[in-house]
């Protein structure tokens, strides 16, 4: 008799956890990425649901970031780079050839290292609204302040709007870009390593506003920090060389991991 | 090394200190005000030389600077370390150090010649030709400072590649750019063999620029090999503006190189 191996469809990573959560907002199928000829992102399949905060974890160079910069297609700037598969934003696969623009006002990034741009705290958030935008002066006026008070910054700006947006300290530079995203009422936010630049207490700040956000923002955020992910997440996925390995709810994965390797690393034994 | 610097700074400061003490003295308010005189008569002025180097500068900076930084930021944004880019950048390095006289040449050859006479525009041609080297190597070495996470953070934005480019590398590497900008302004402003096949000179007040029009570096070579006194006076006089000038553009430039926030 011959012996016919039959491959099963392969699982999809968040599929049957936090069904009491909202609808799924972004849908991962087999998605590869590769830079060049190395393979670094090796047939995901996930769902992450509406107005969570999905925090993925993993050591260096495990494709974390890299998944990330598929979601919004930044990965495009470059020649060479390169994701099959799809990625579906309310049904809508994002890989396919369409306009960025509308595509990443839905889905906004916030990178590790703080960027804001040289000029004005005000001119930094206008610029992204004026993007999409066309509002008179007070219109924008309202807009900046809503963003800045949504990030938690107002006060600490509050007349020096025309003030150069370097002078700021990391921390609050890093919460400028947040309310920068944000200015366009995102859909998705992603977080690449949000405050691996920043102390304890910009920190604290920047978790608070992620929990504020999610009532209106899916929150996708990479981390090299297994206790903010802990602290801030509702569900936490444990990527590993180019794999998704492990997605459960937060407290789940950091009390009873369902797979030894996440457990290894959870618990320090490699990474 | 310190003898050396002691050698390069005494002749620096011999020179300096030459020009100073034969042009001082020849520093009159009539210098701005009145024109250059016949030559026997004992007139003093250089207004019109003034008016057309200042005209002949502007000229090139309009020339210069458009496509000085569109070629830098052709480099930095889009040629990267491509092929063409190395070979644009190769052949920029050799413009940098083309002989100026040569490029009067050039000028002479595509300009004066067809039409027929000398021109203010051909010299700021010329001396354009001198200009955008500097400014594709700056503003090429100023960009590629800014750091790769401020475009993806605009193109995360939903920003169009003219806007992260306009509004936000050019921002953030402006005072670089600028920096450039006035070394090449002070590199040009003493040329003077571009301008002998070019904008030539003129006796008389004239701001037609398709005609020979009066600069200072031409009077200065003409005046200090005059026998008439007061046309050298007034030659050291030019030369010792000329170079509060370019001393000026110096300082300017170191001030904001120290300014200069490149953000990485």
């Amino acid at each position: 008799m011959l012996n016919v191996q039959v491959s099963a469809a392969p699982p999809i990573l968040g599929q049957s956890v936090g069904t009491n959560h909202t609808q799924v907002k972004l849908a991962v199928r087999n998605l590869n990425f590769f830079y060049g000829k190395f393979h670094a992102i090796k047939d995901i399949n996930v769902d992450i649901r509406e107005s969570t905060i999905t925090a993925f974890i993993g050591p260096s160079g495990c494709g974390k970031s890299t998944l990330l910069r598929v979601f919004n297609r930044i990965y495009d700037m470059y020649p060479g780079h390169r994701a099959q598969g799809q990625v579906m934003l309310d049904g809508e696969d994002i890989l396919a050839p369409r306009s960025f623009g509308t595509l990443r006002s839905k889905i906004g990034m916030v990178f590790q290292k703080p960027t804001p741009f040289s000029m004005s705290i005000y001119e930094n958030i206008a610029y992204g609204i004026r993007l999409y935008e066309k509002l008179n002066r007070s219109e924008m006026d309202d807009r900046v302040r809503h963003a800045l008070i949504k990030a938690g910054l107002w006060q600490e700006v509050d007349g020096k709007l025309n003030q150069s947006a370097l002078k700021l300290s990391g921390g609050q530079q890093q919460r400028l870009c947040i309310a920068r995203a944000l200015a366009i009422d995102p859909e998705i936010l992603l977080l690449d390593e949000p405050c691996s630049a920043l102390d304890p207490i910009s920190t604290a700040k920047i978790e608070e506003l992620m929990r504020q956000s999610k009532e209106n923002c899916t929150l996708i955020v990479v981390t090299h920090n297994m206790q903010q992910a802990a602290r801030a997440s509702d569900f936490t996925a444990f990527m590993l060389n180019g794999q998704l390995i492990e997605l459960s709810e937060t407290t789940q994965m950091f009390t009873r991991p369902s797979d030894q390797r996440t457990e290894d690393y959870i618990t320090g034994r490699f990474g | 090394m310190g003898a050396a610097t002691v050698v390069g700074v005494f002749f620096l400061f011999w020179i300096l200190w030459a020009t100073f003490r034969l042009g001082i003295p020849g520093m009159h308010w009539s210098l701005f005000t009145k024109d250059t005189p016949p030559p026997g008569t004992d007139g003093y002025g250089l207004r019109n030389a003034f008016v057309g180097s200042l005209m002949l500068l502007g000229m090139t900076l309009l020339i210069g600077v458009p496509i000085g930084l569109m070629a830098g930021t052709w480099l930095a944004e889009y040629g990267f370390k491509s092929r063409t880019a190395n070979t644009v950048r190769f052949i920029n390095d050799i413009m940098l150090s083309a002989p100026s006289i040569e490029i009067g040449l050039f000028a002479y050859a595509i300009i004066v010649a067809p039409m027929g006479h000398f021109s203010g525009l051909a010299g700021s041609v010329a001396l354009a030709v001198l200009m955008i080297p500097i400014i594709v190597r700056t503003t090429d070495e100023m960009l590629s400072l800014v750091g790769n996470d401020m475009r993806e953070a605009a193109v995360a934005l939903g920003a169009p590649n003219s806007s992260v480019i306009t509004k936000v590398t050019w921002r953030a590497a402006r005072a670089g750019i600028l920096t450039g900008i006035l070394i090449g302004l002070a590199r040009i402003s003493g040329e003077t063999a571009p301008l002998l096949f070019t904008a030539l000179n003129n006796q008389y007040f004239s701001t037609n620029v398709f005609r020979p029009i009066a600069n200072i570096p031409m009077v200065i070579f003409q005046f200090a090999l005059s026998p008439y006194t007061n046309w050298q006076q007034m030659a050291w006089a030019a030369a010792c503006i000329t170079v509060l000038f370019v001393f000026i553009l110096s300082v300017l430039a170191r001030l904001l190189v120290g300014g200069v926030q490149v953000q990485k």
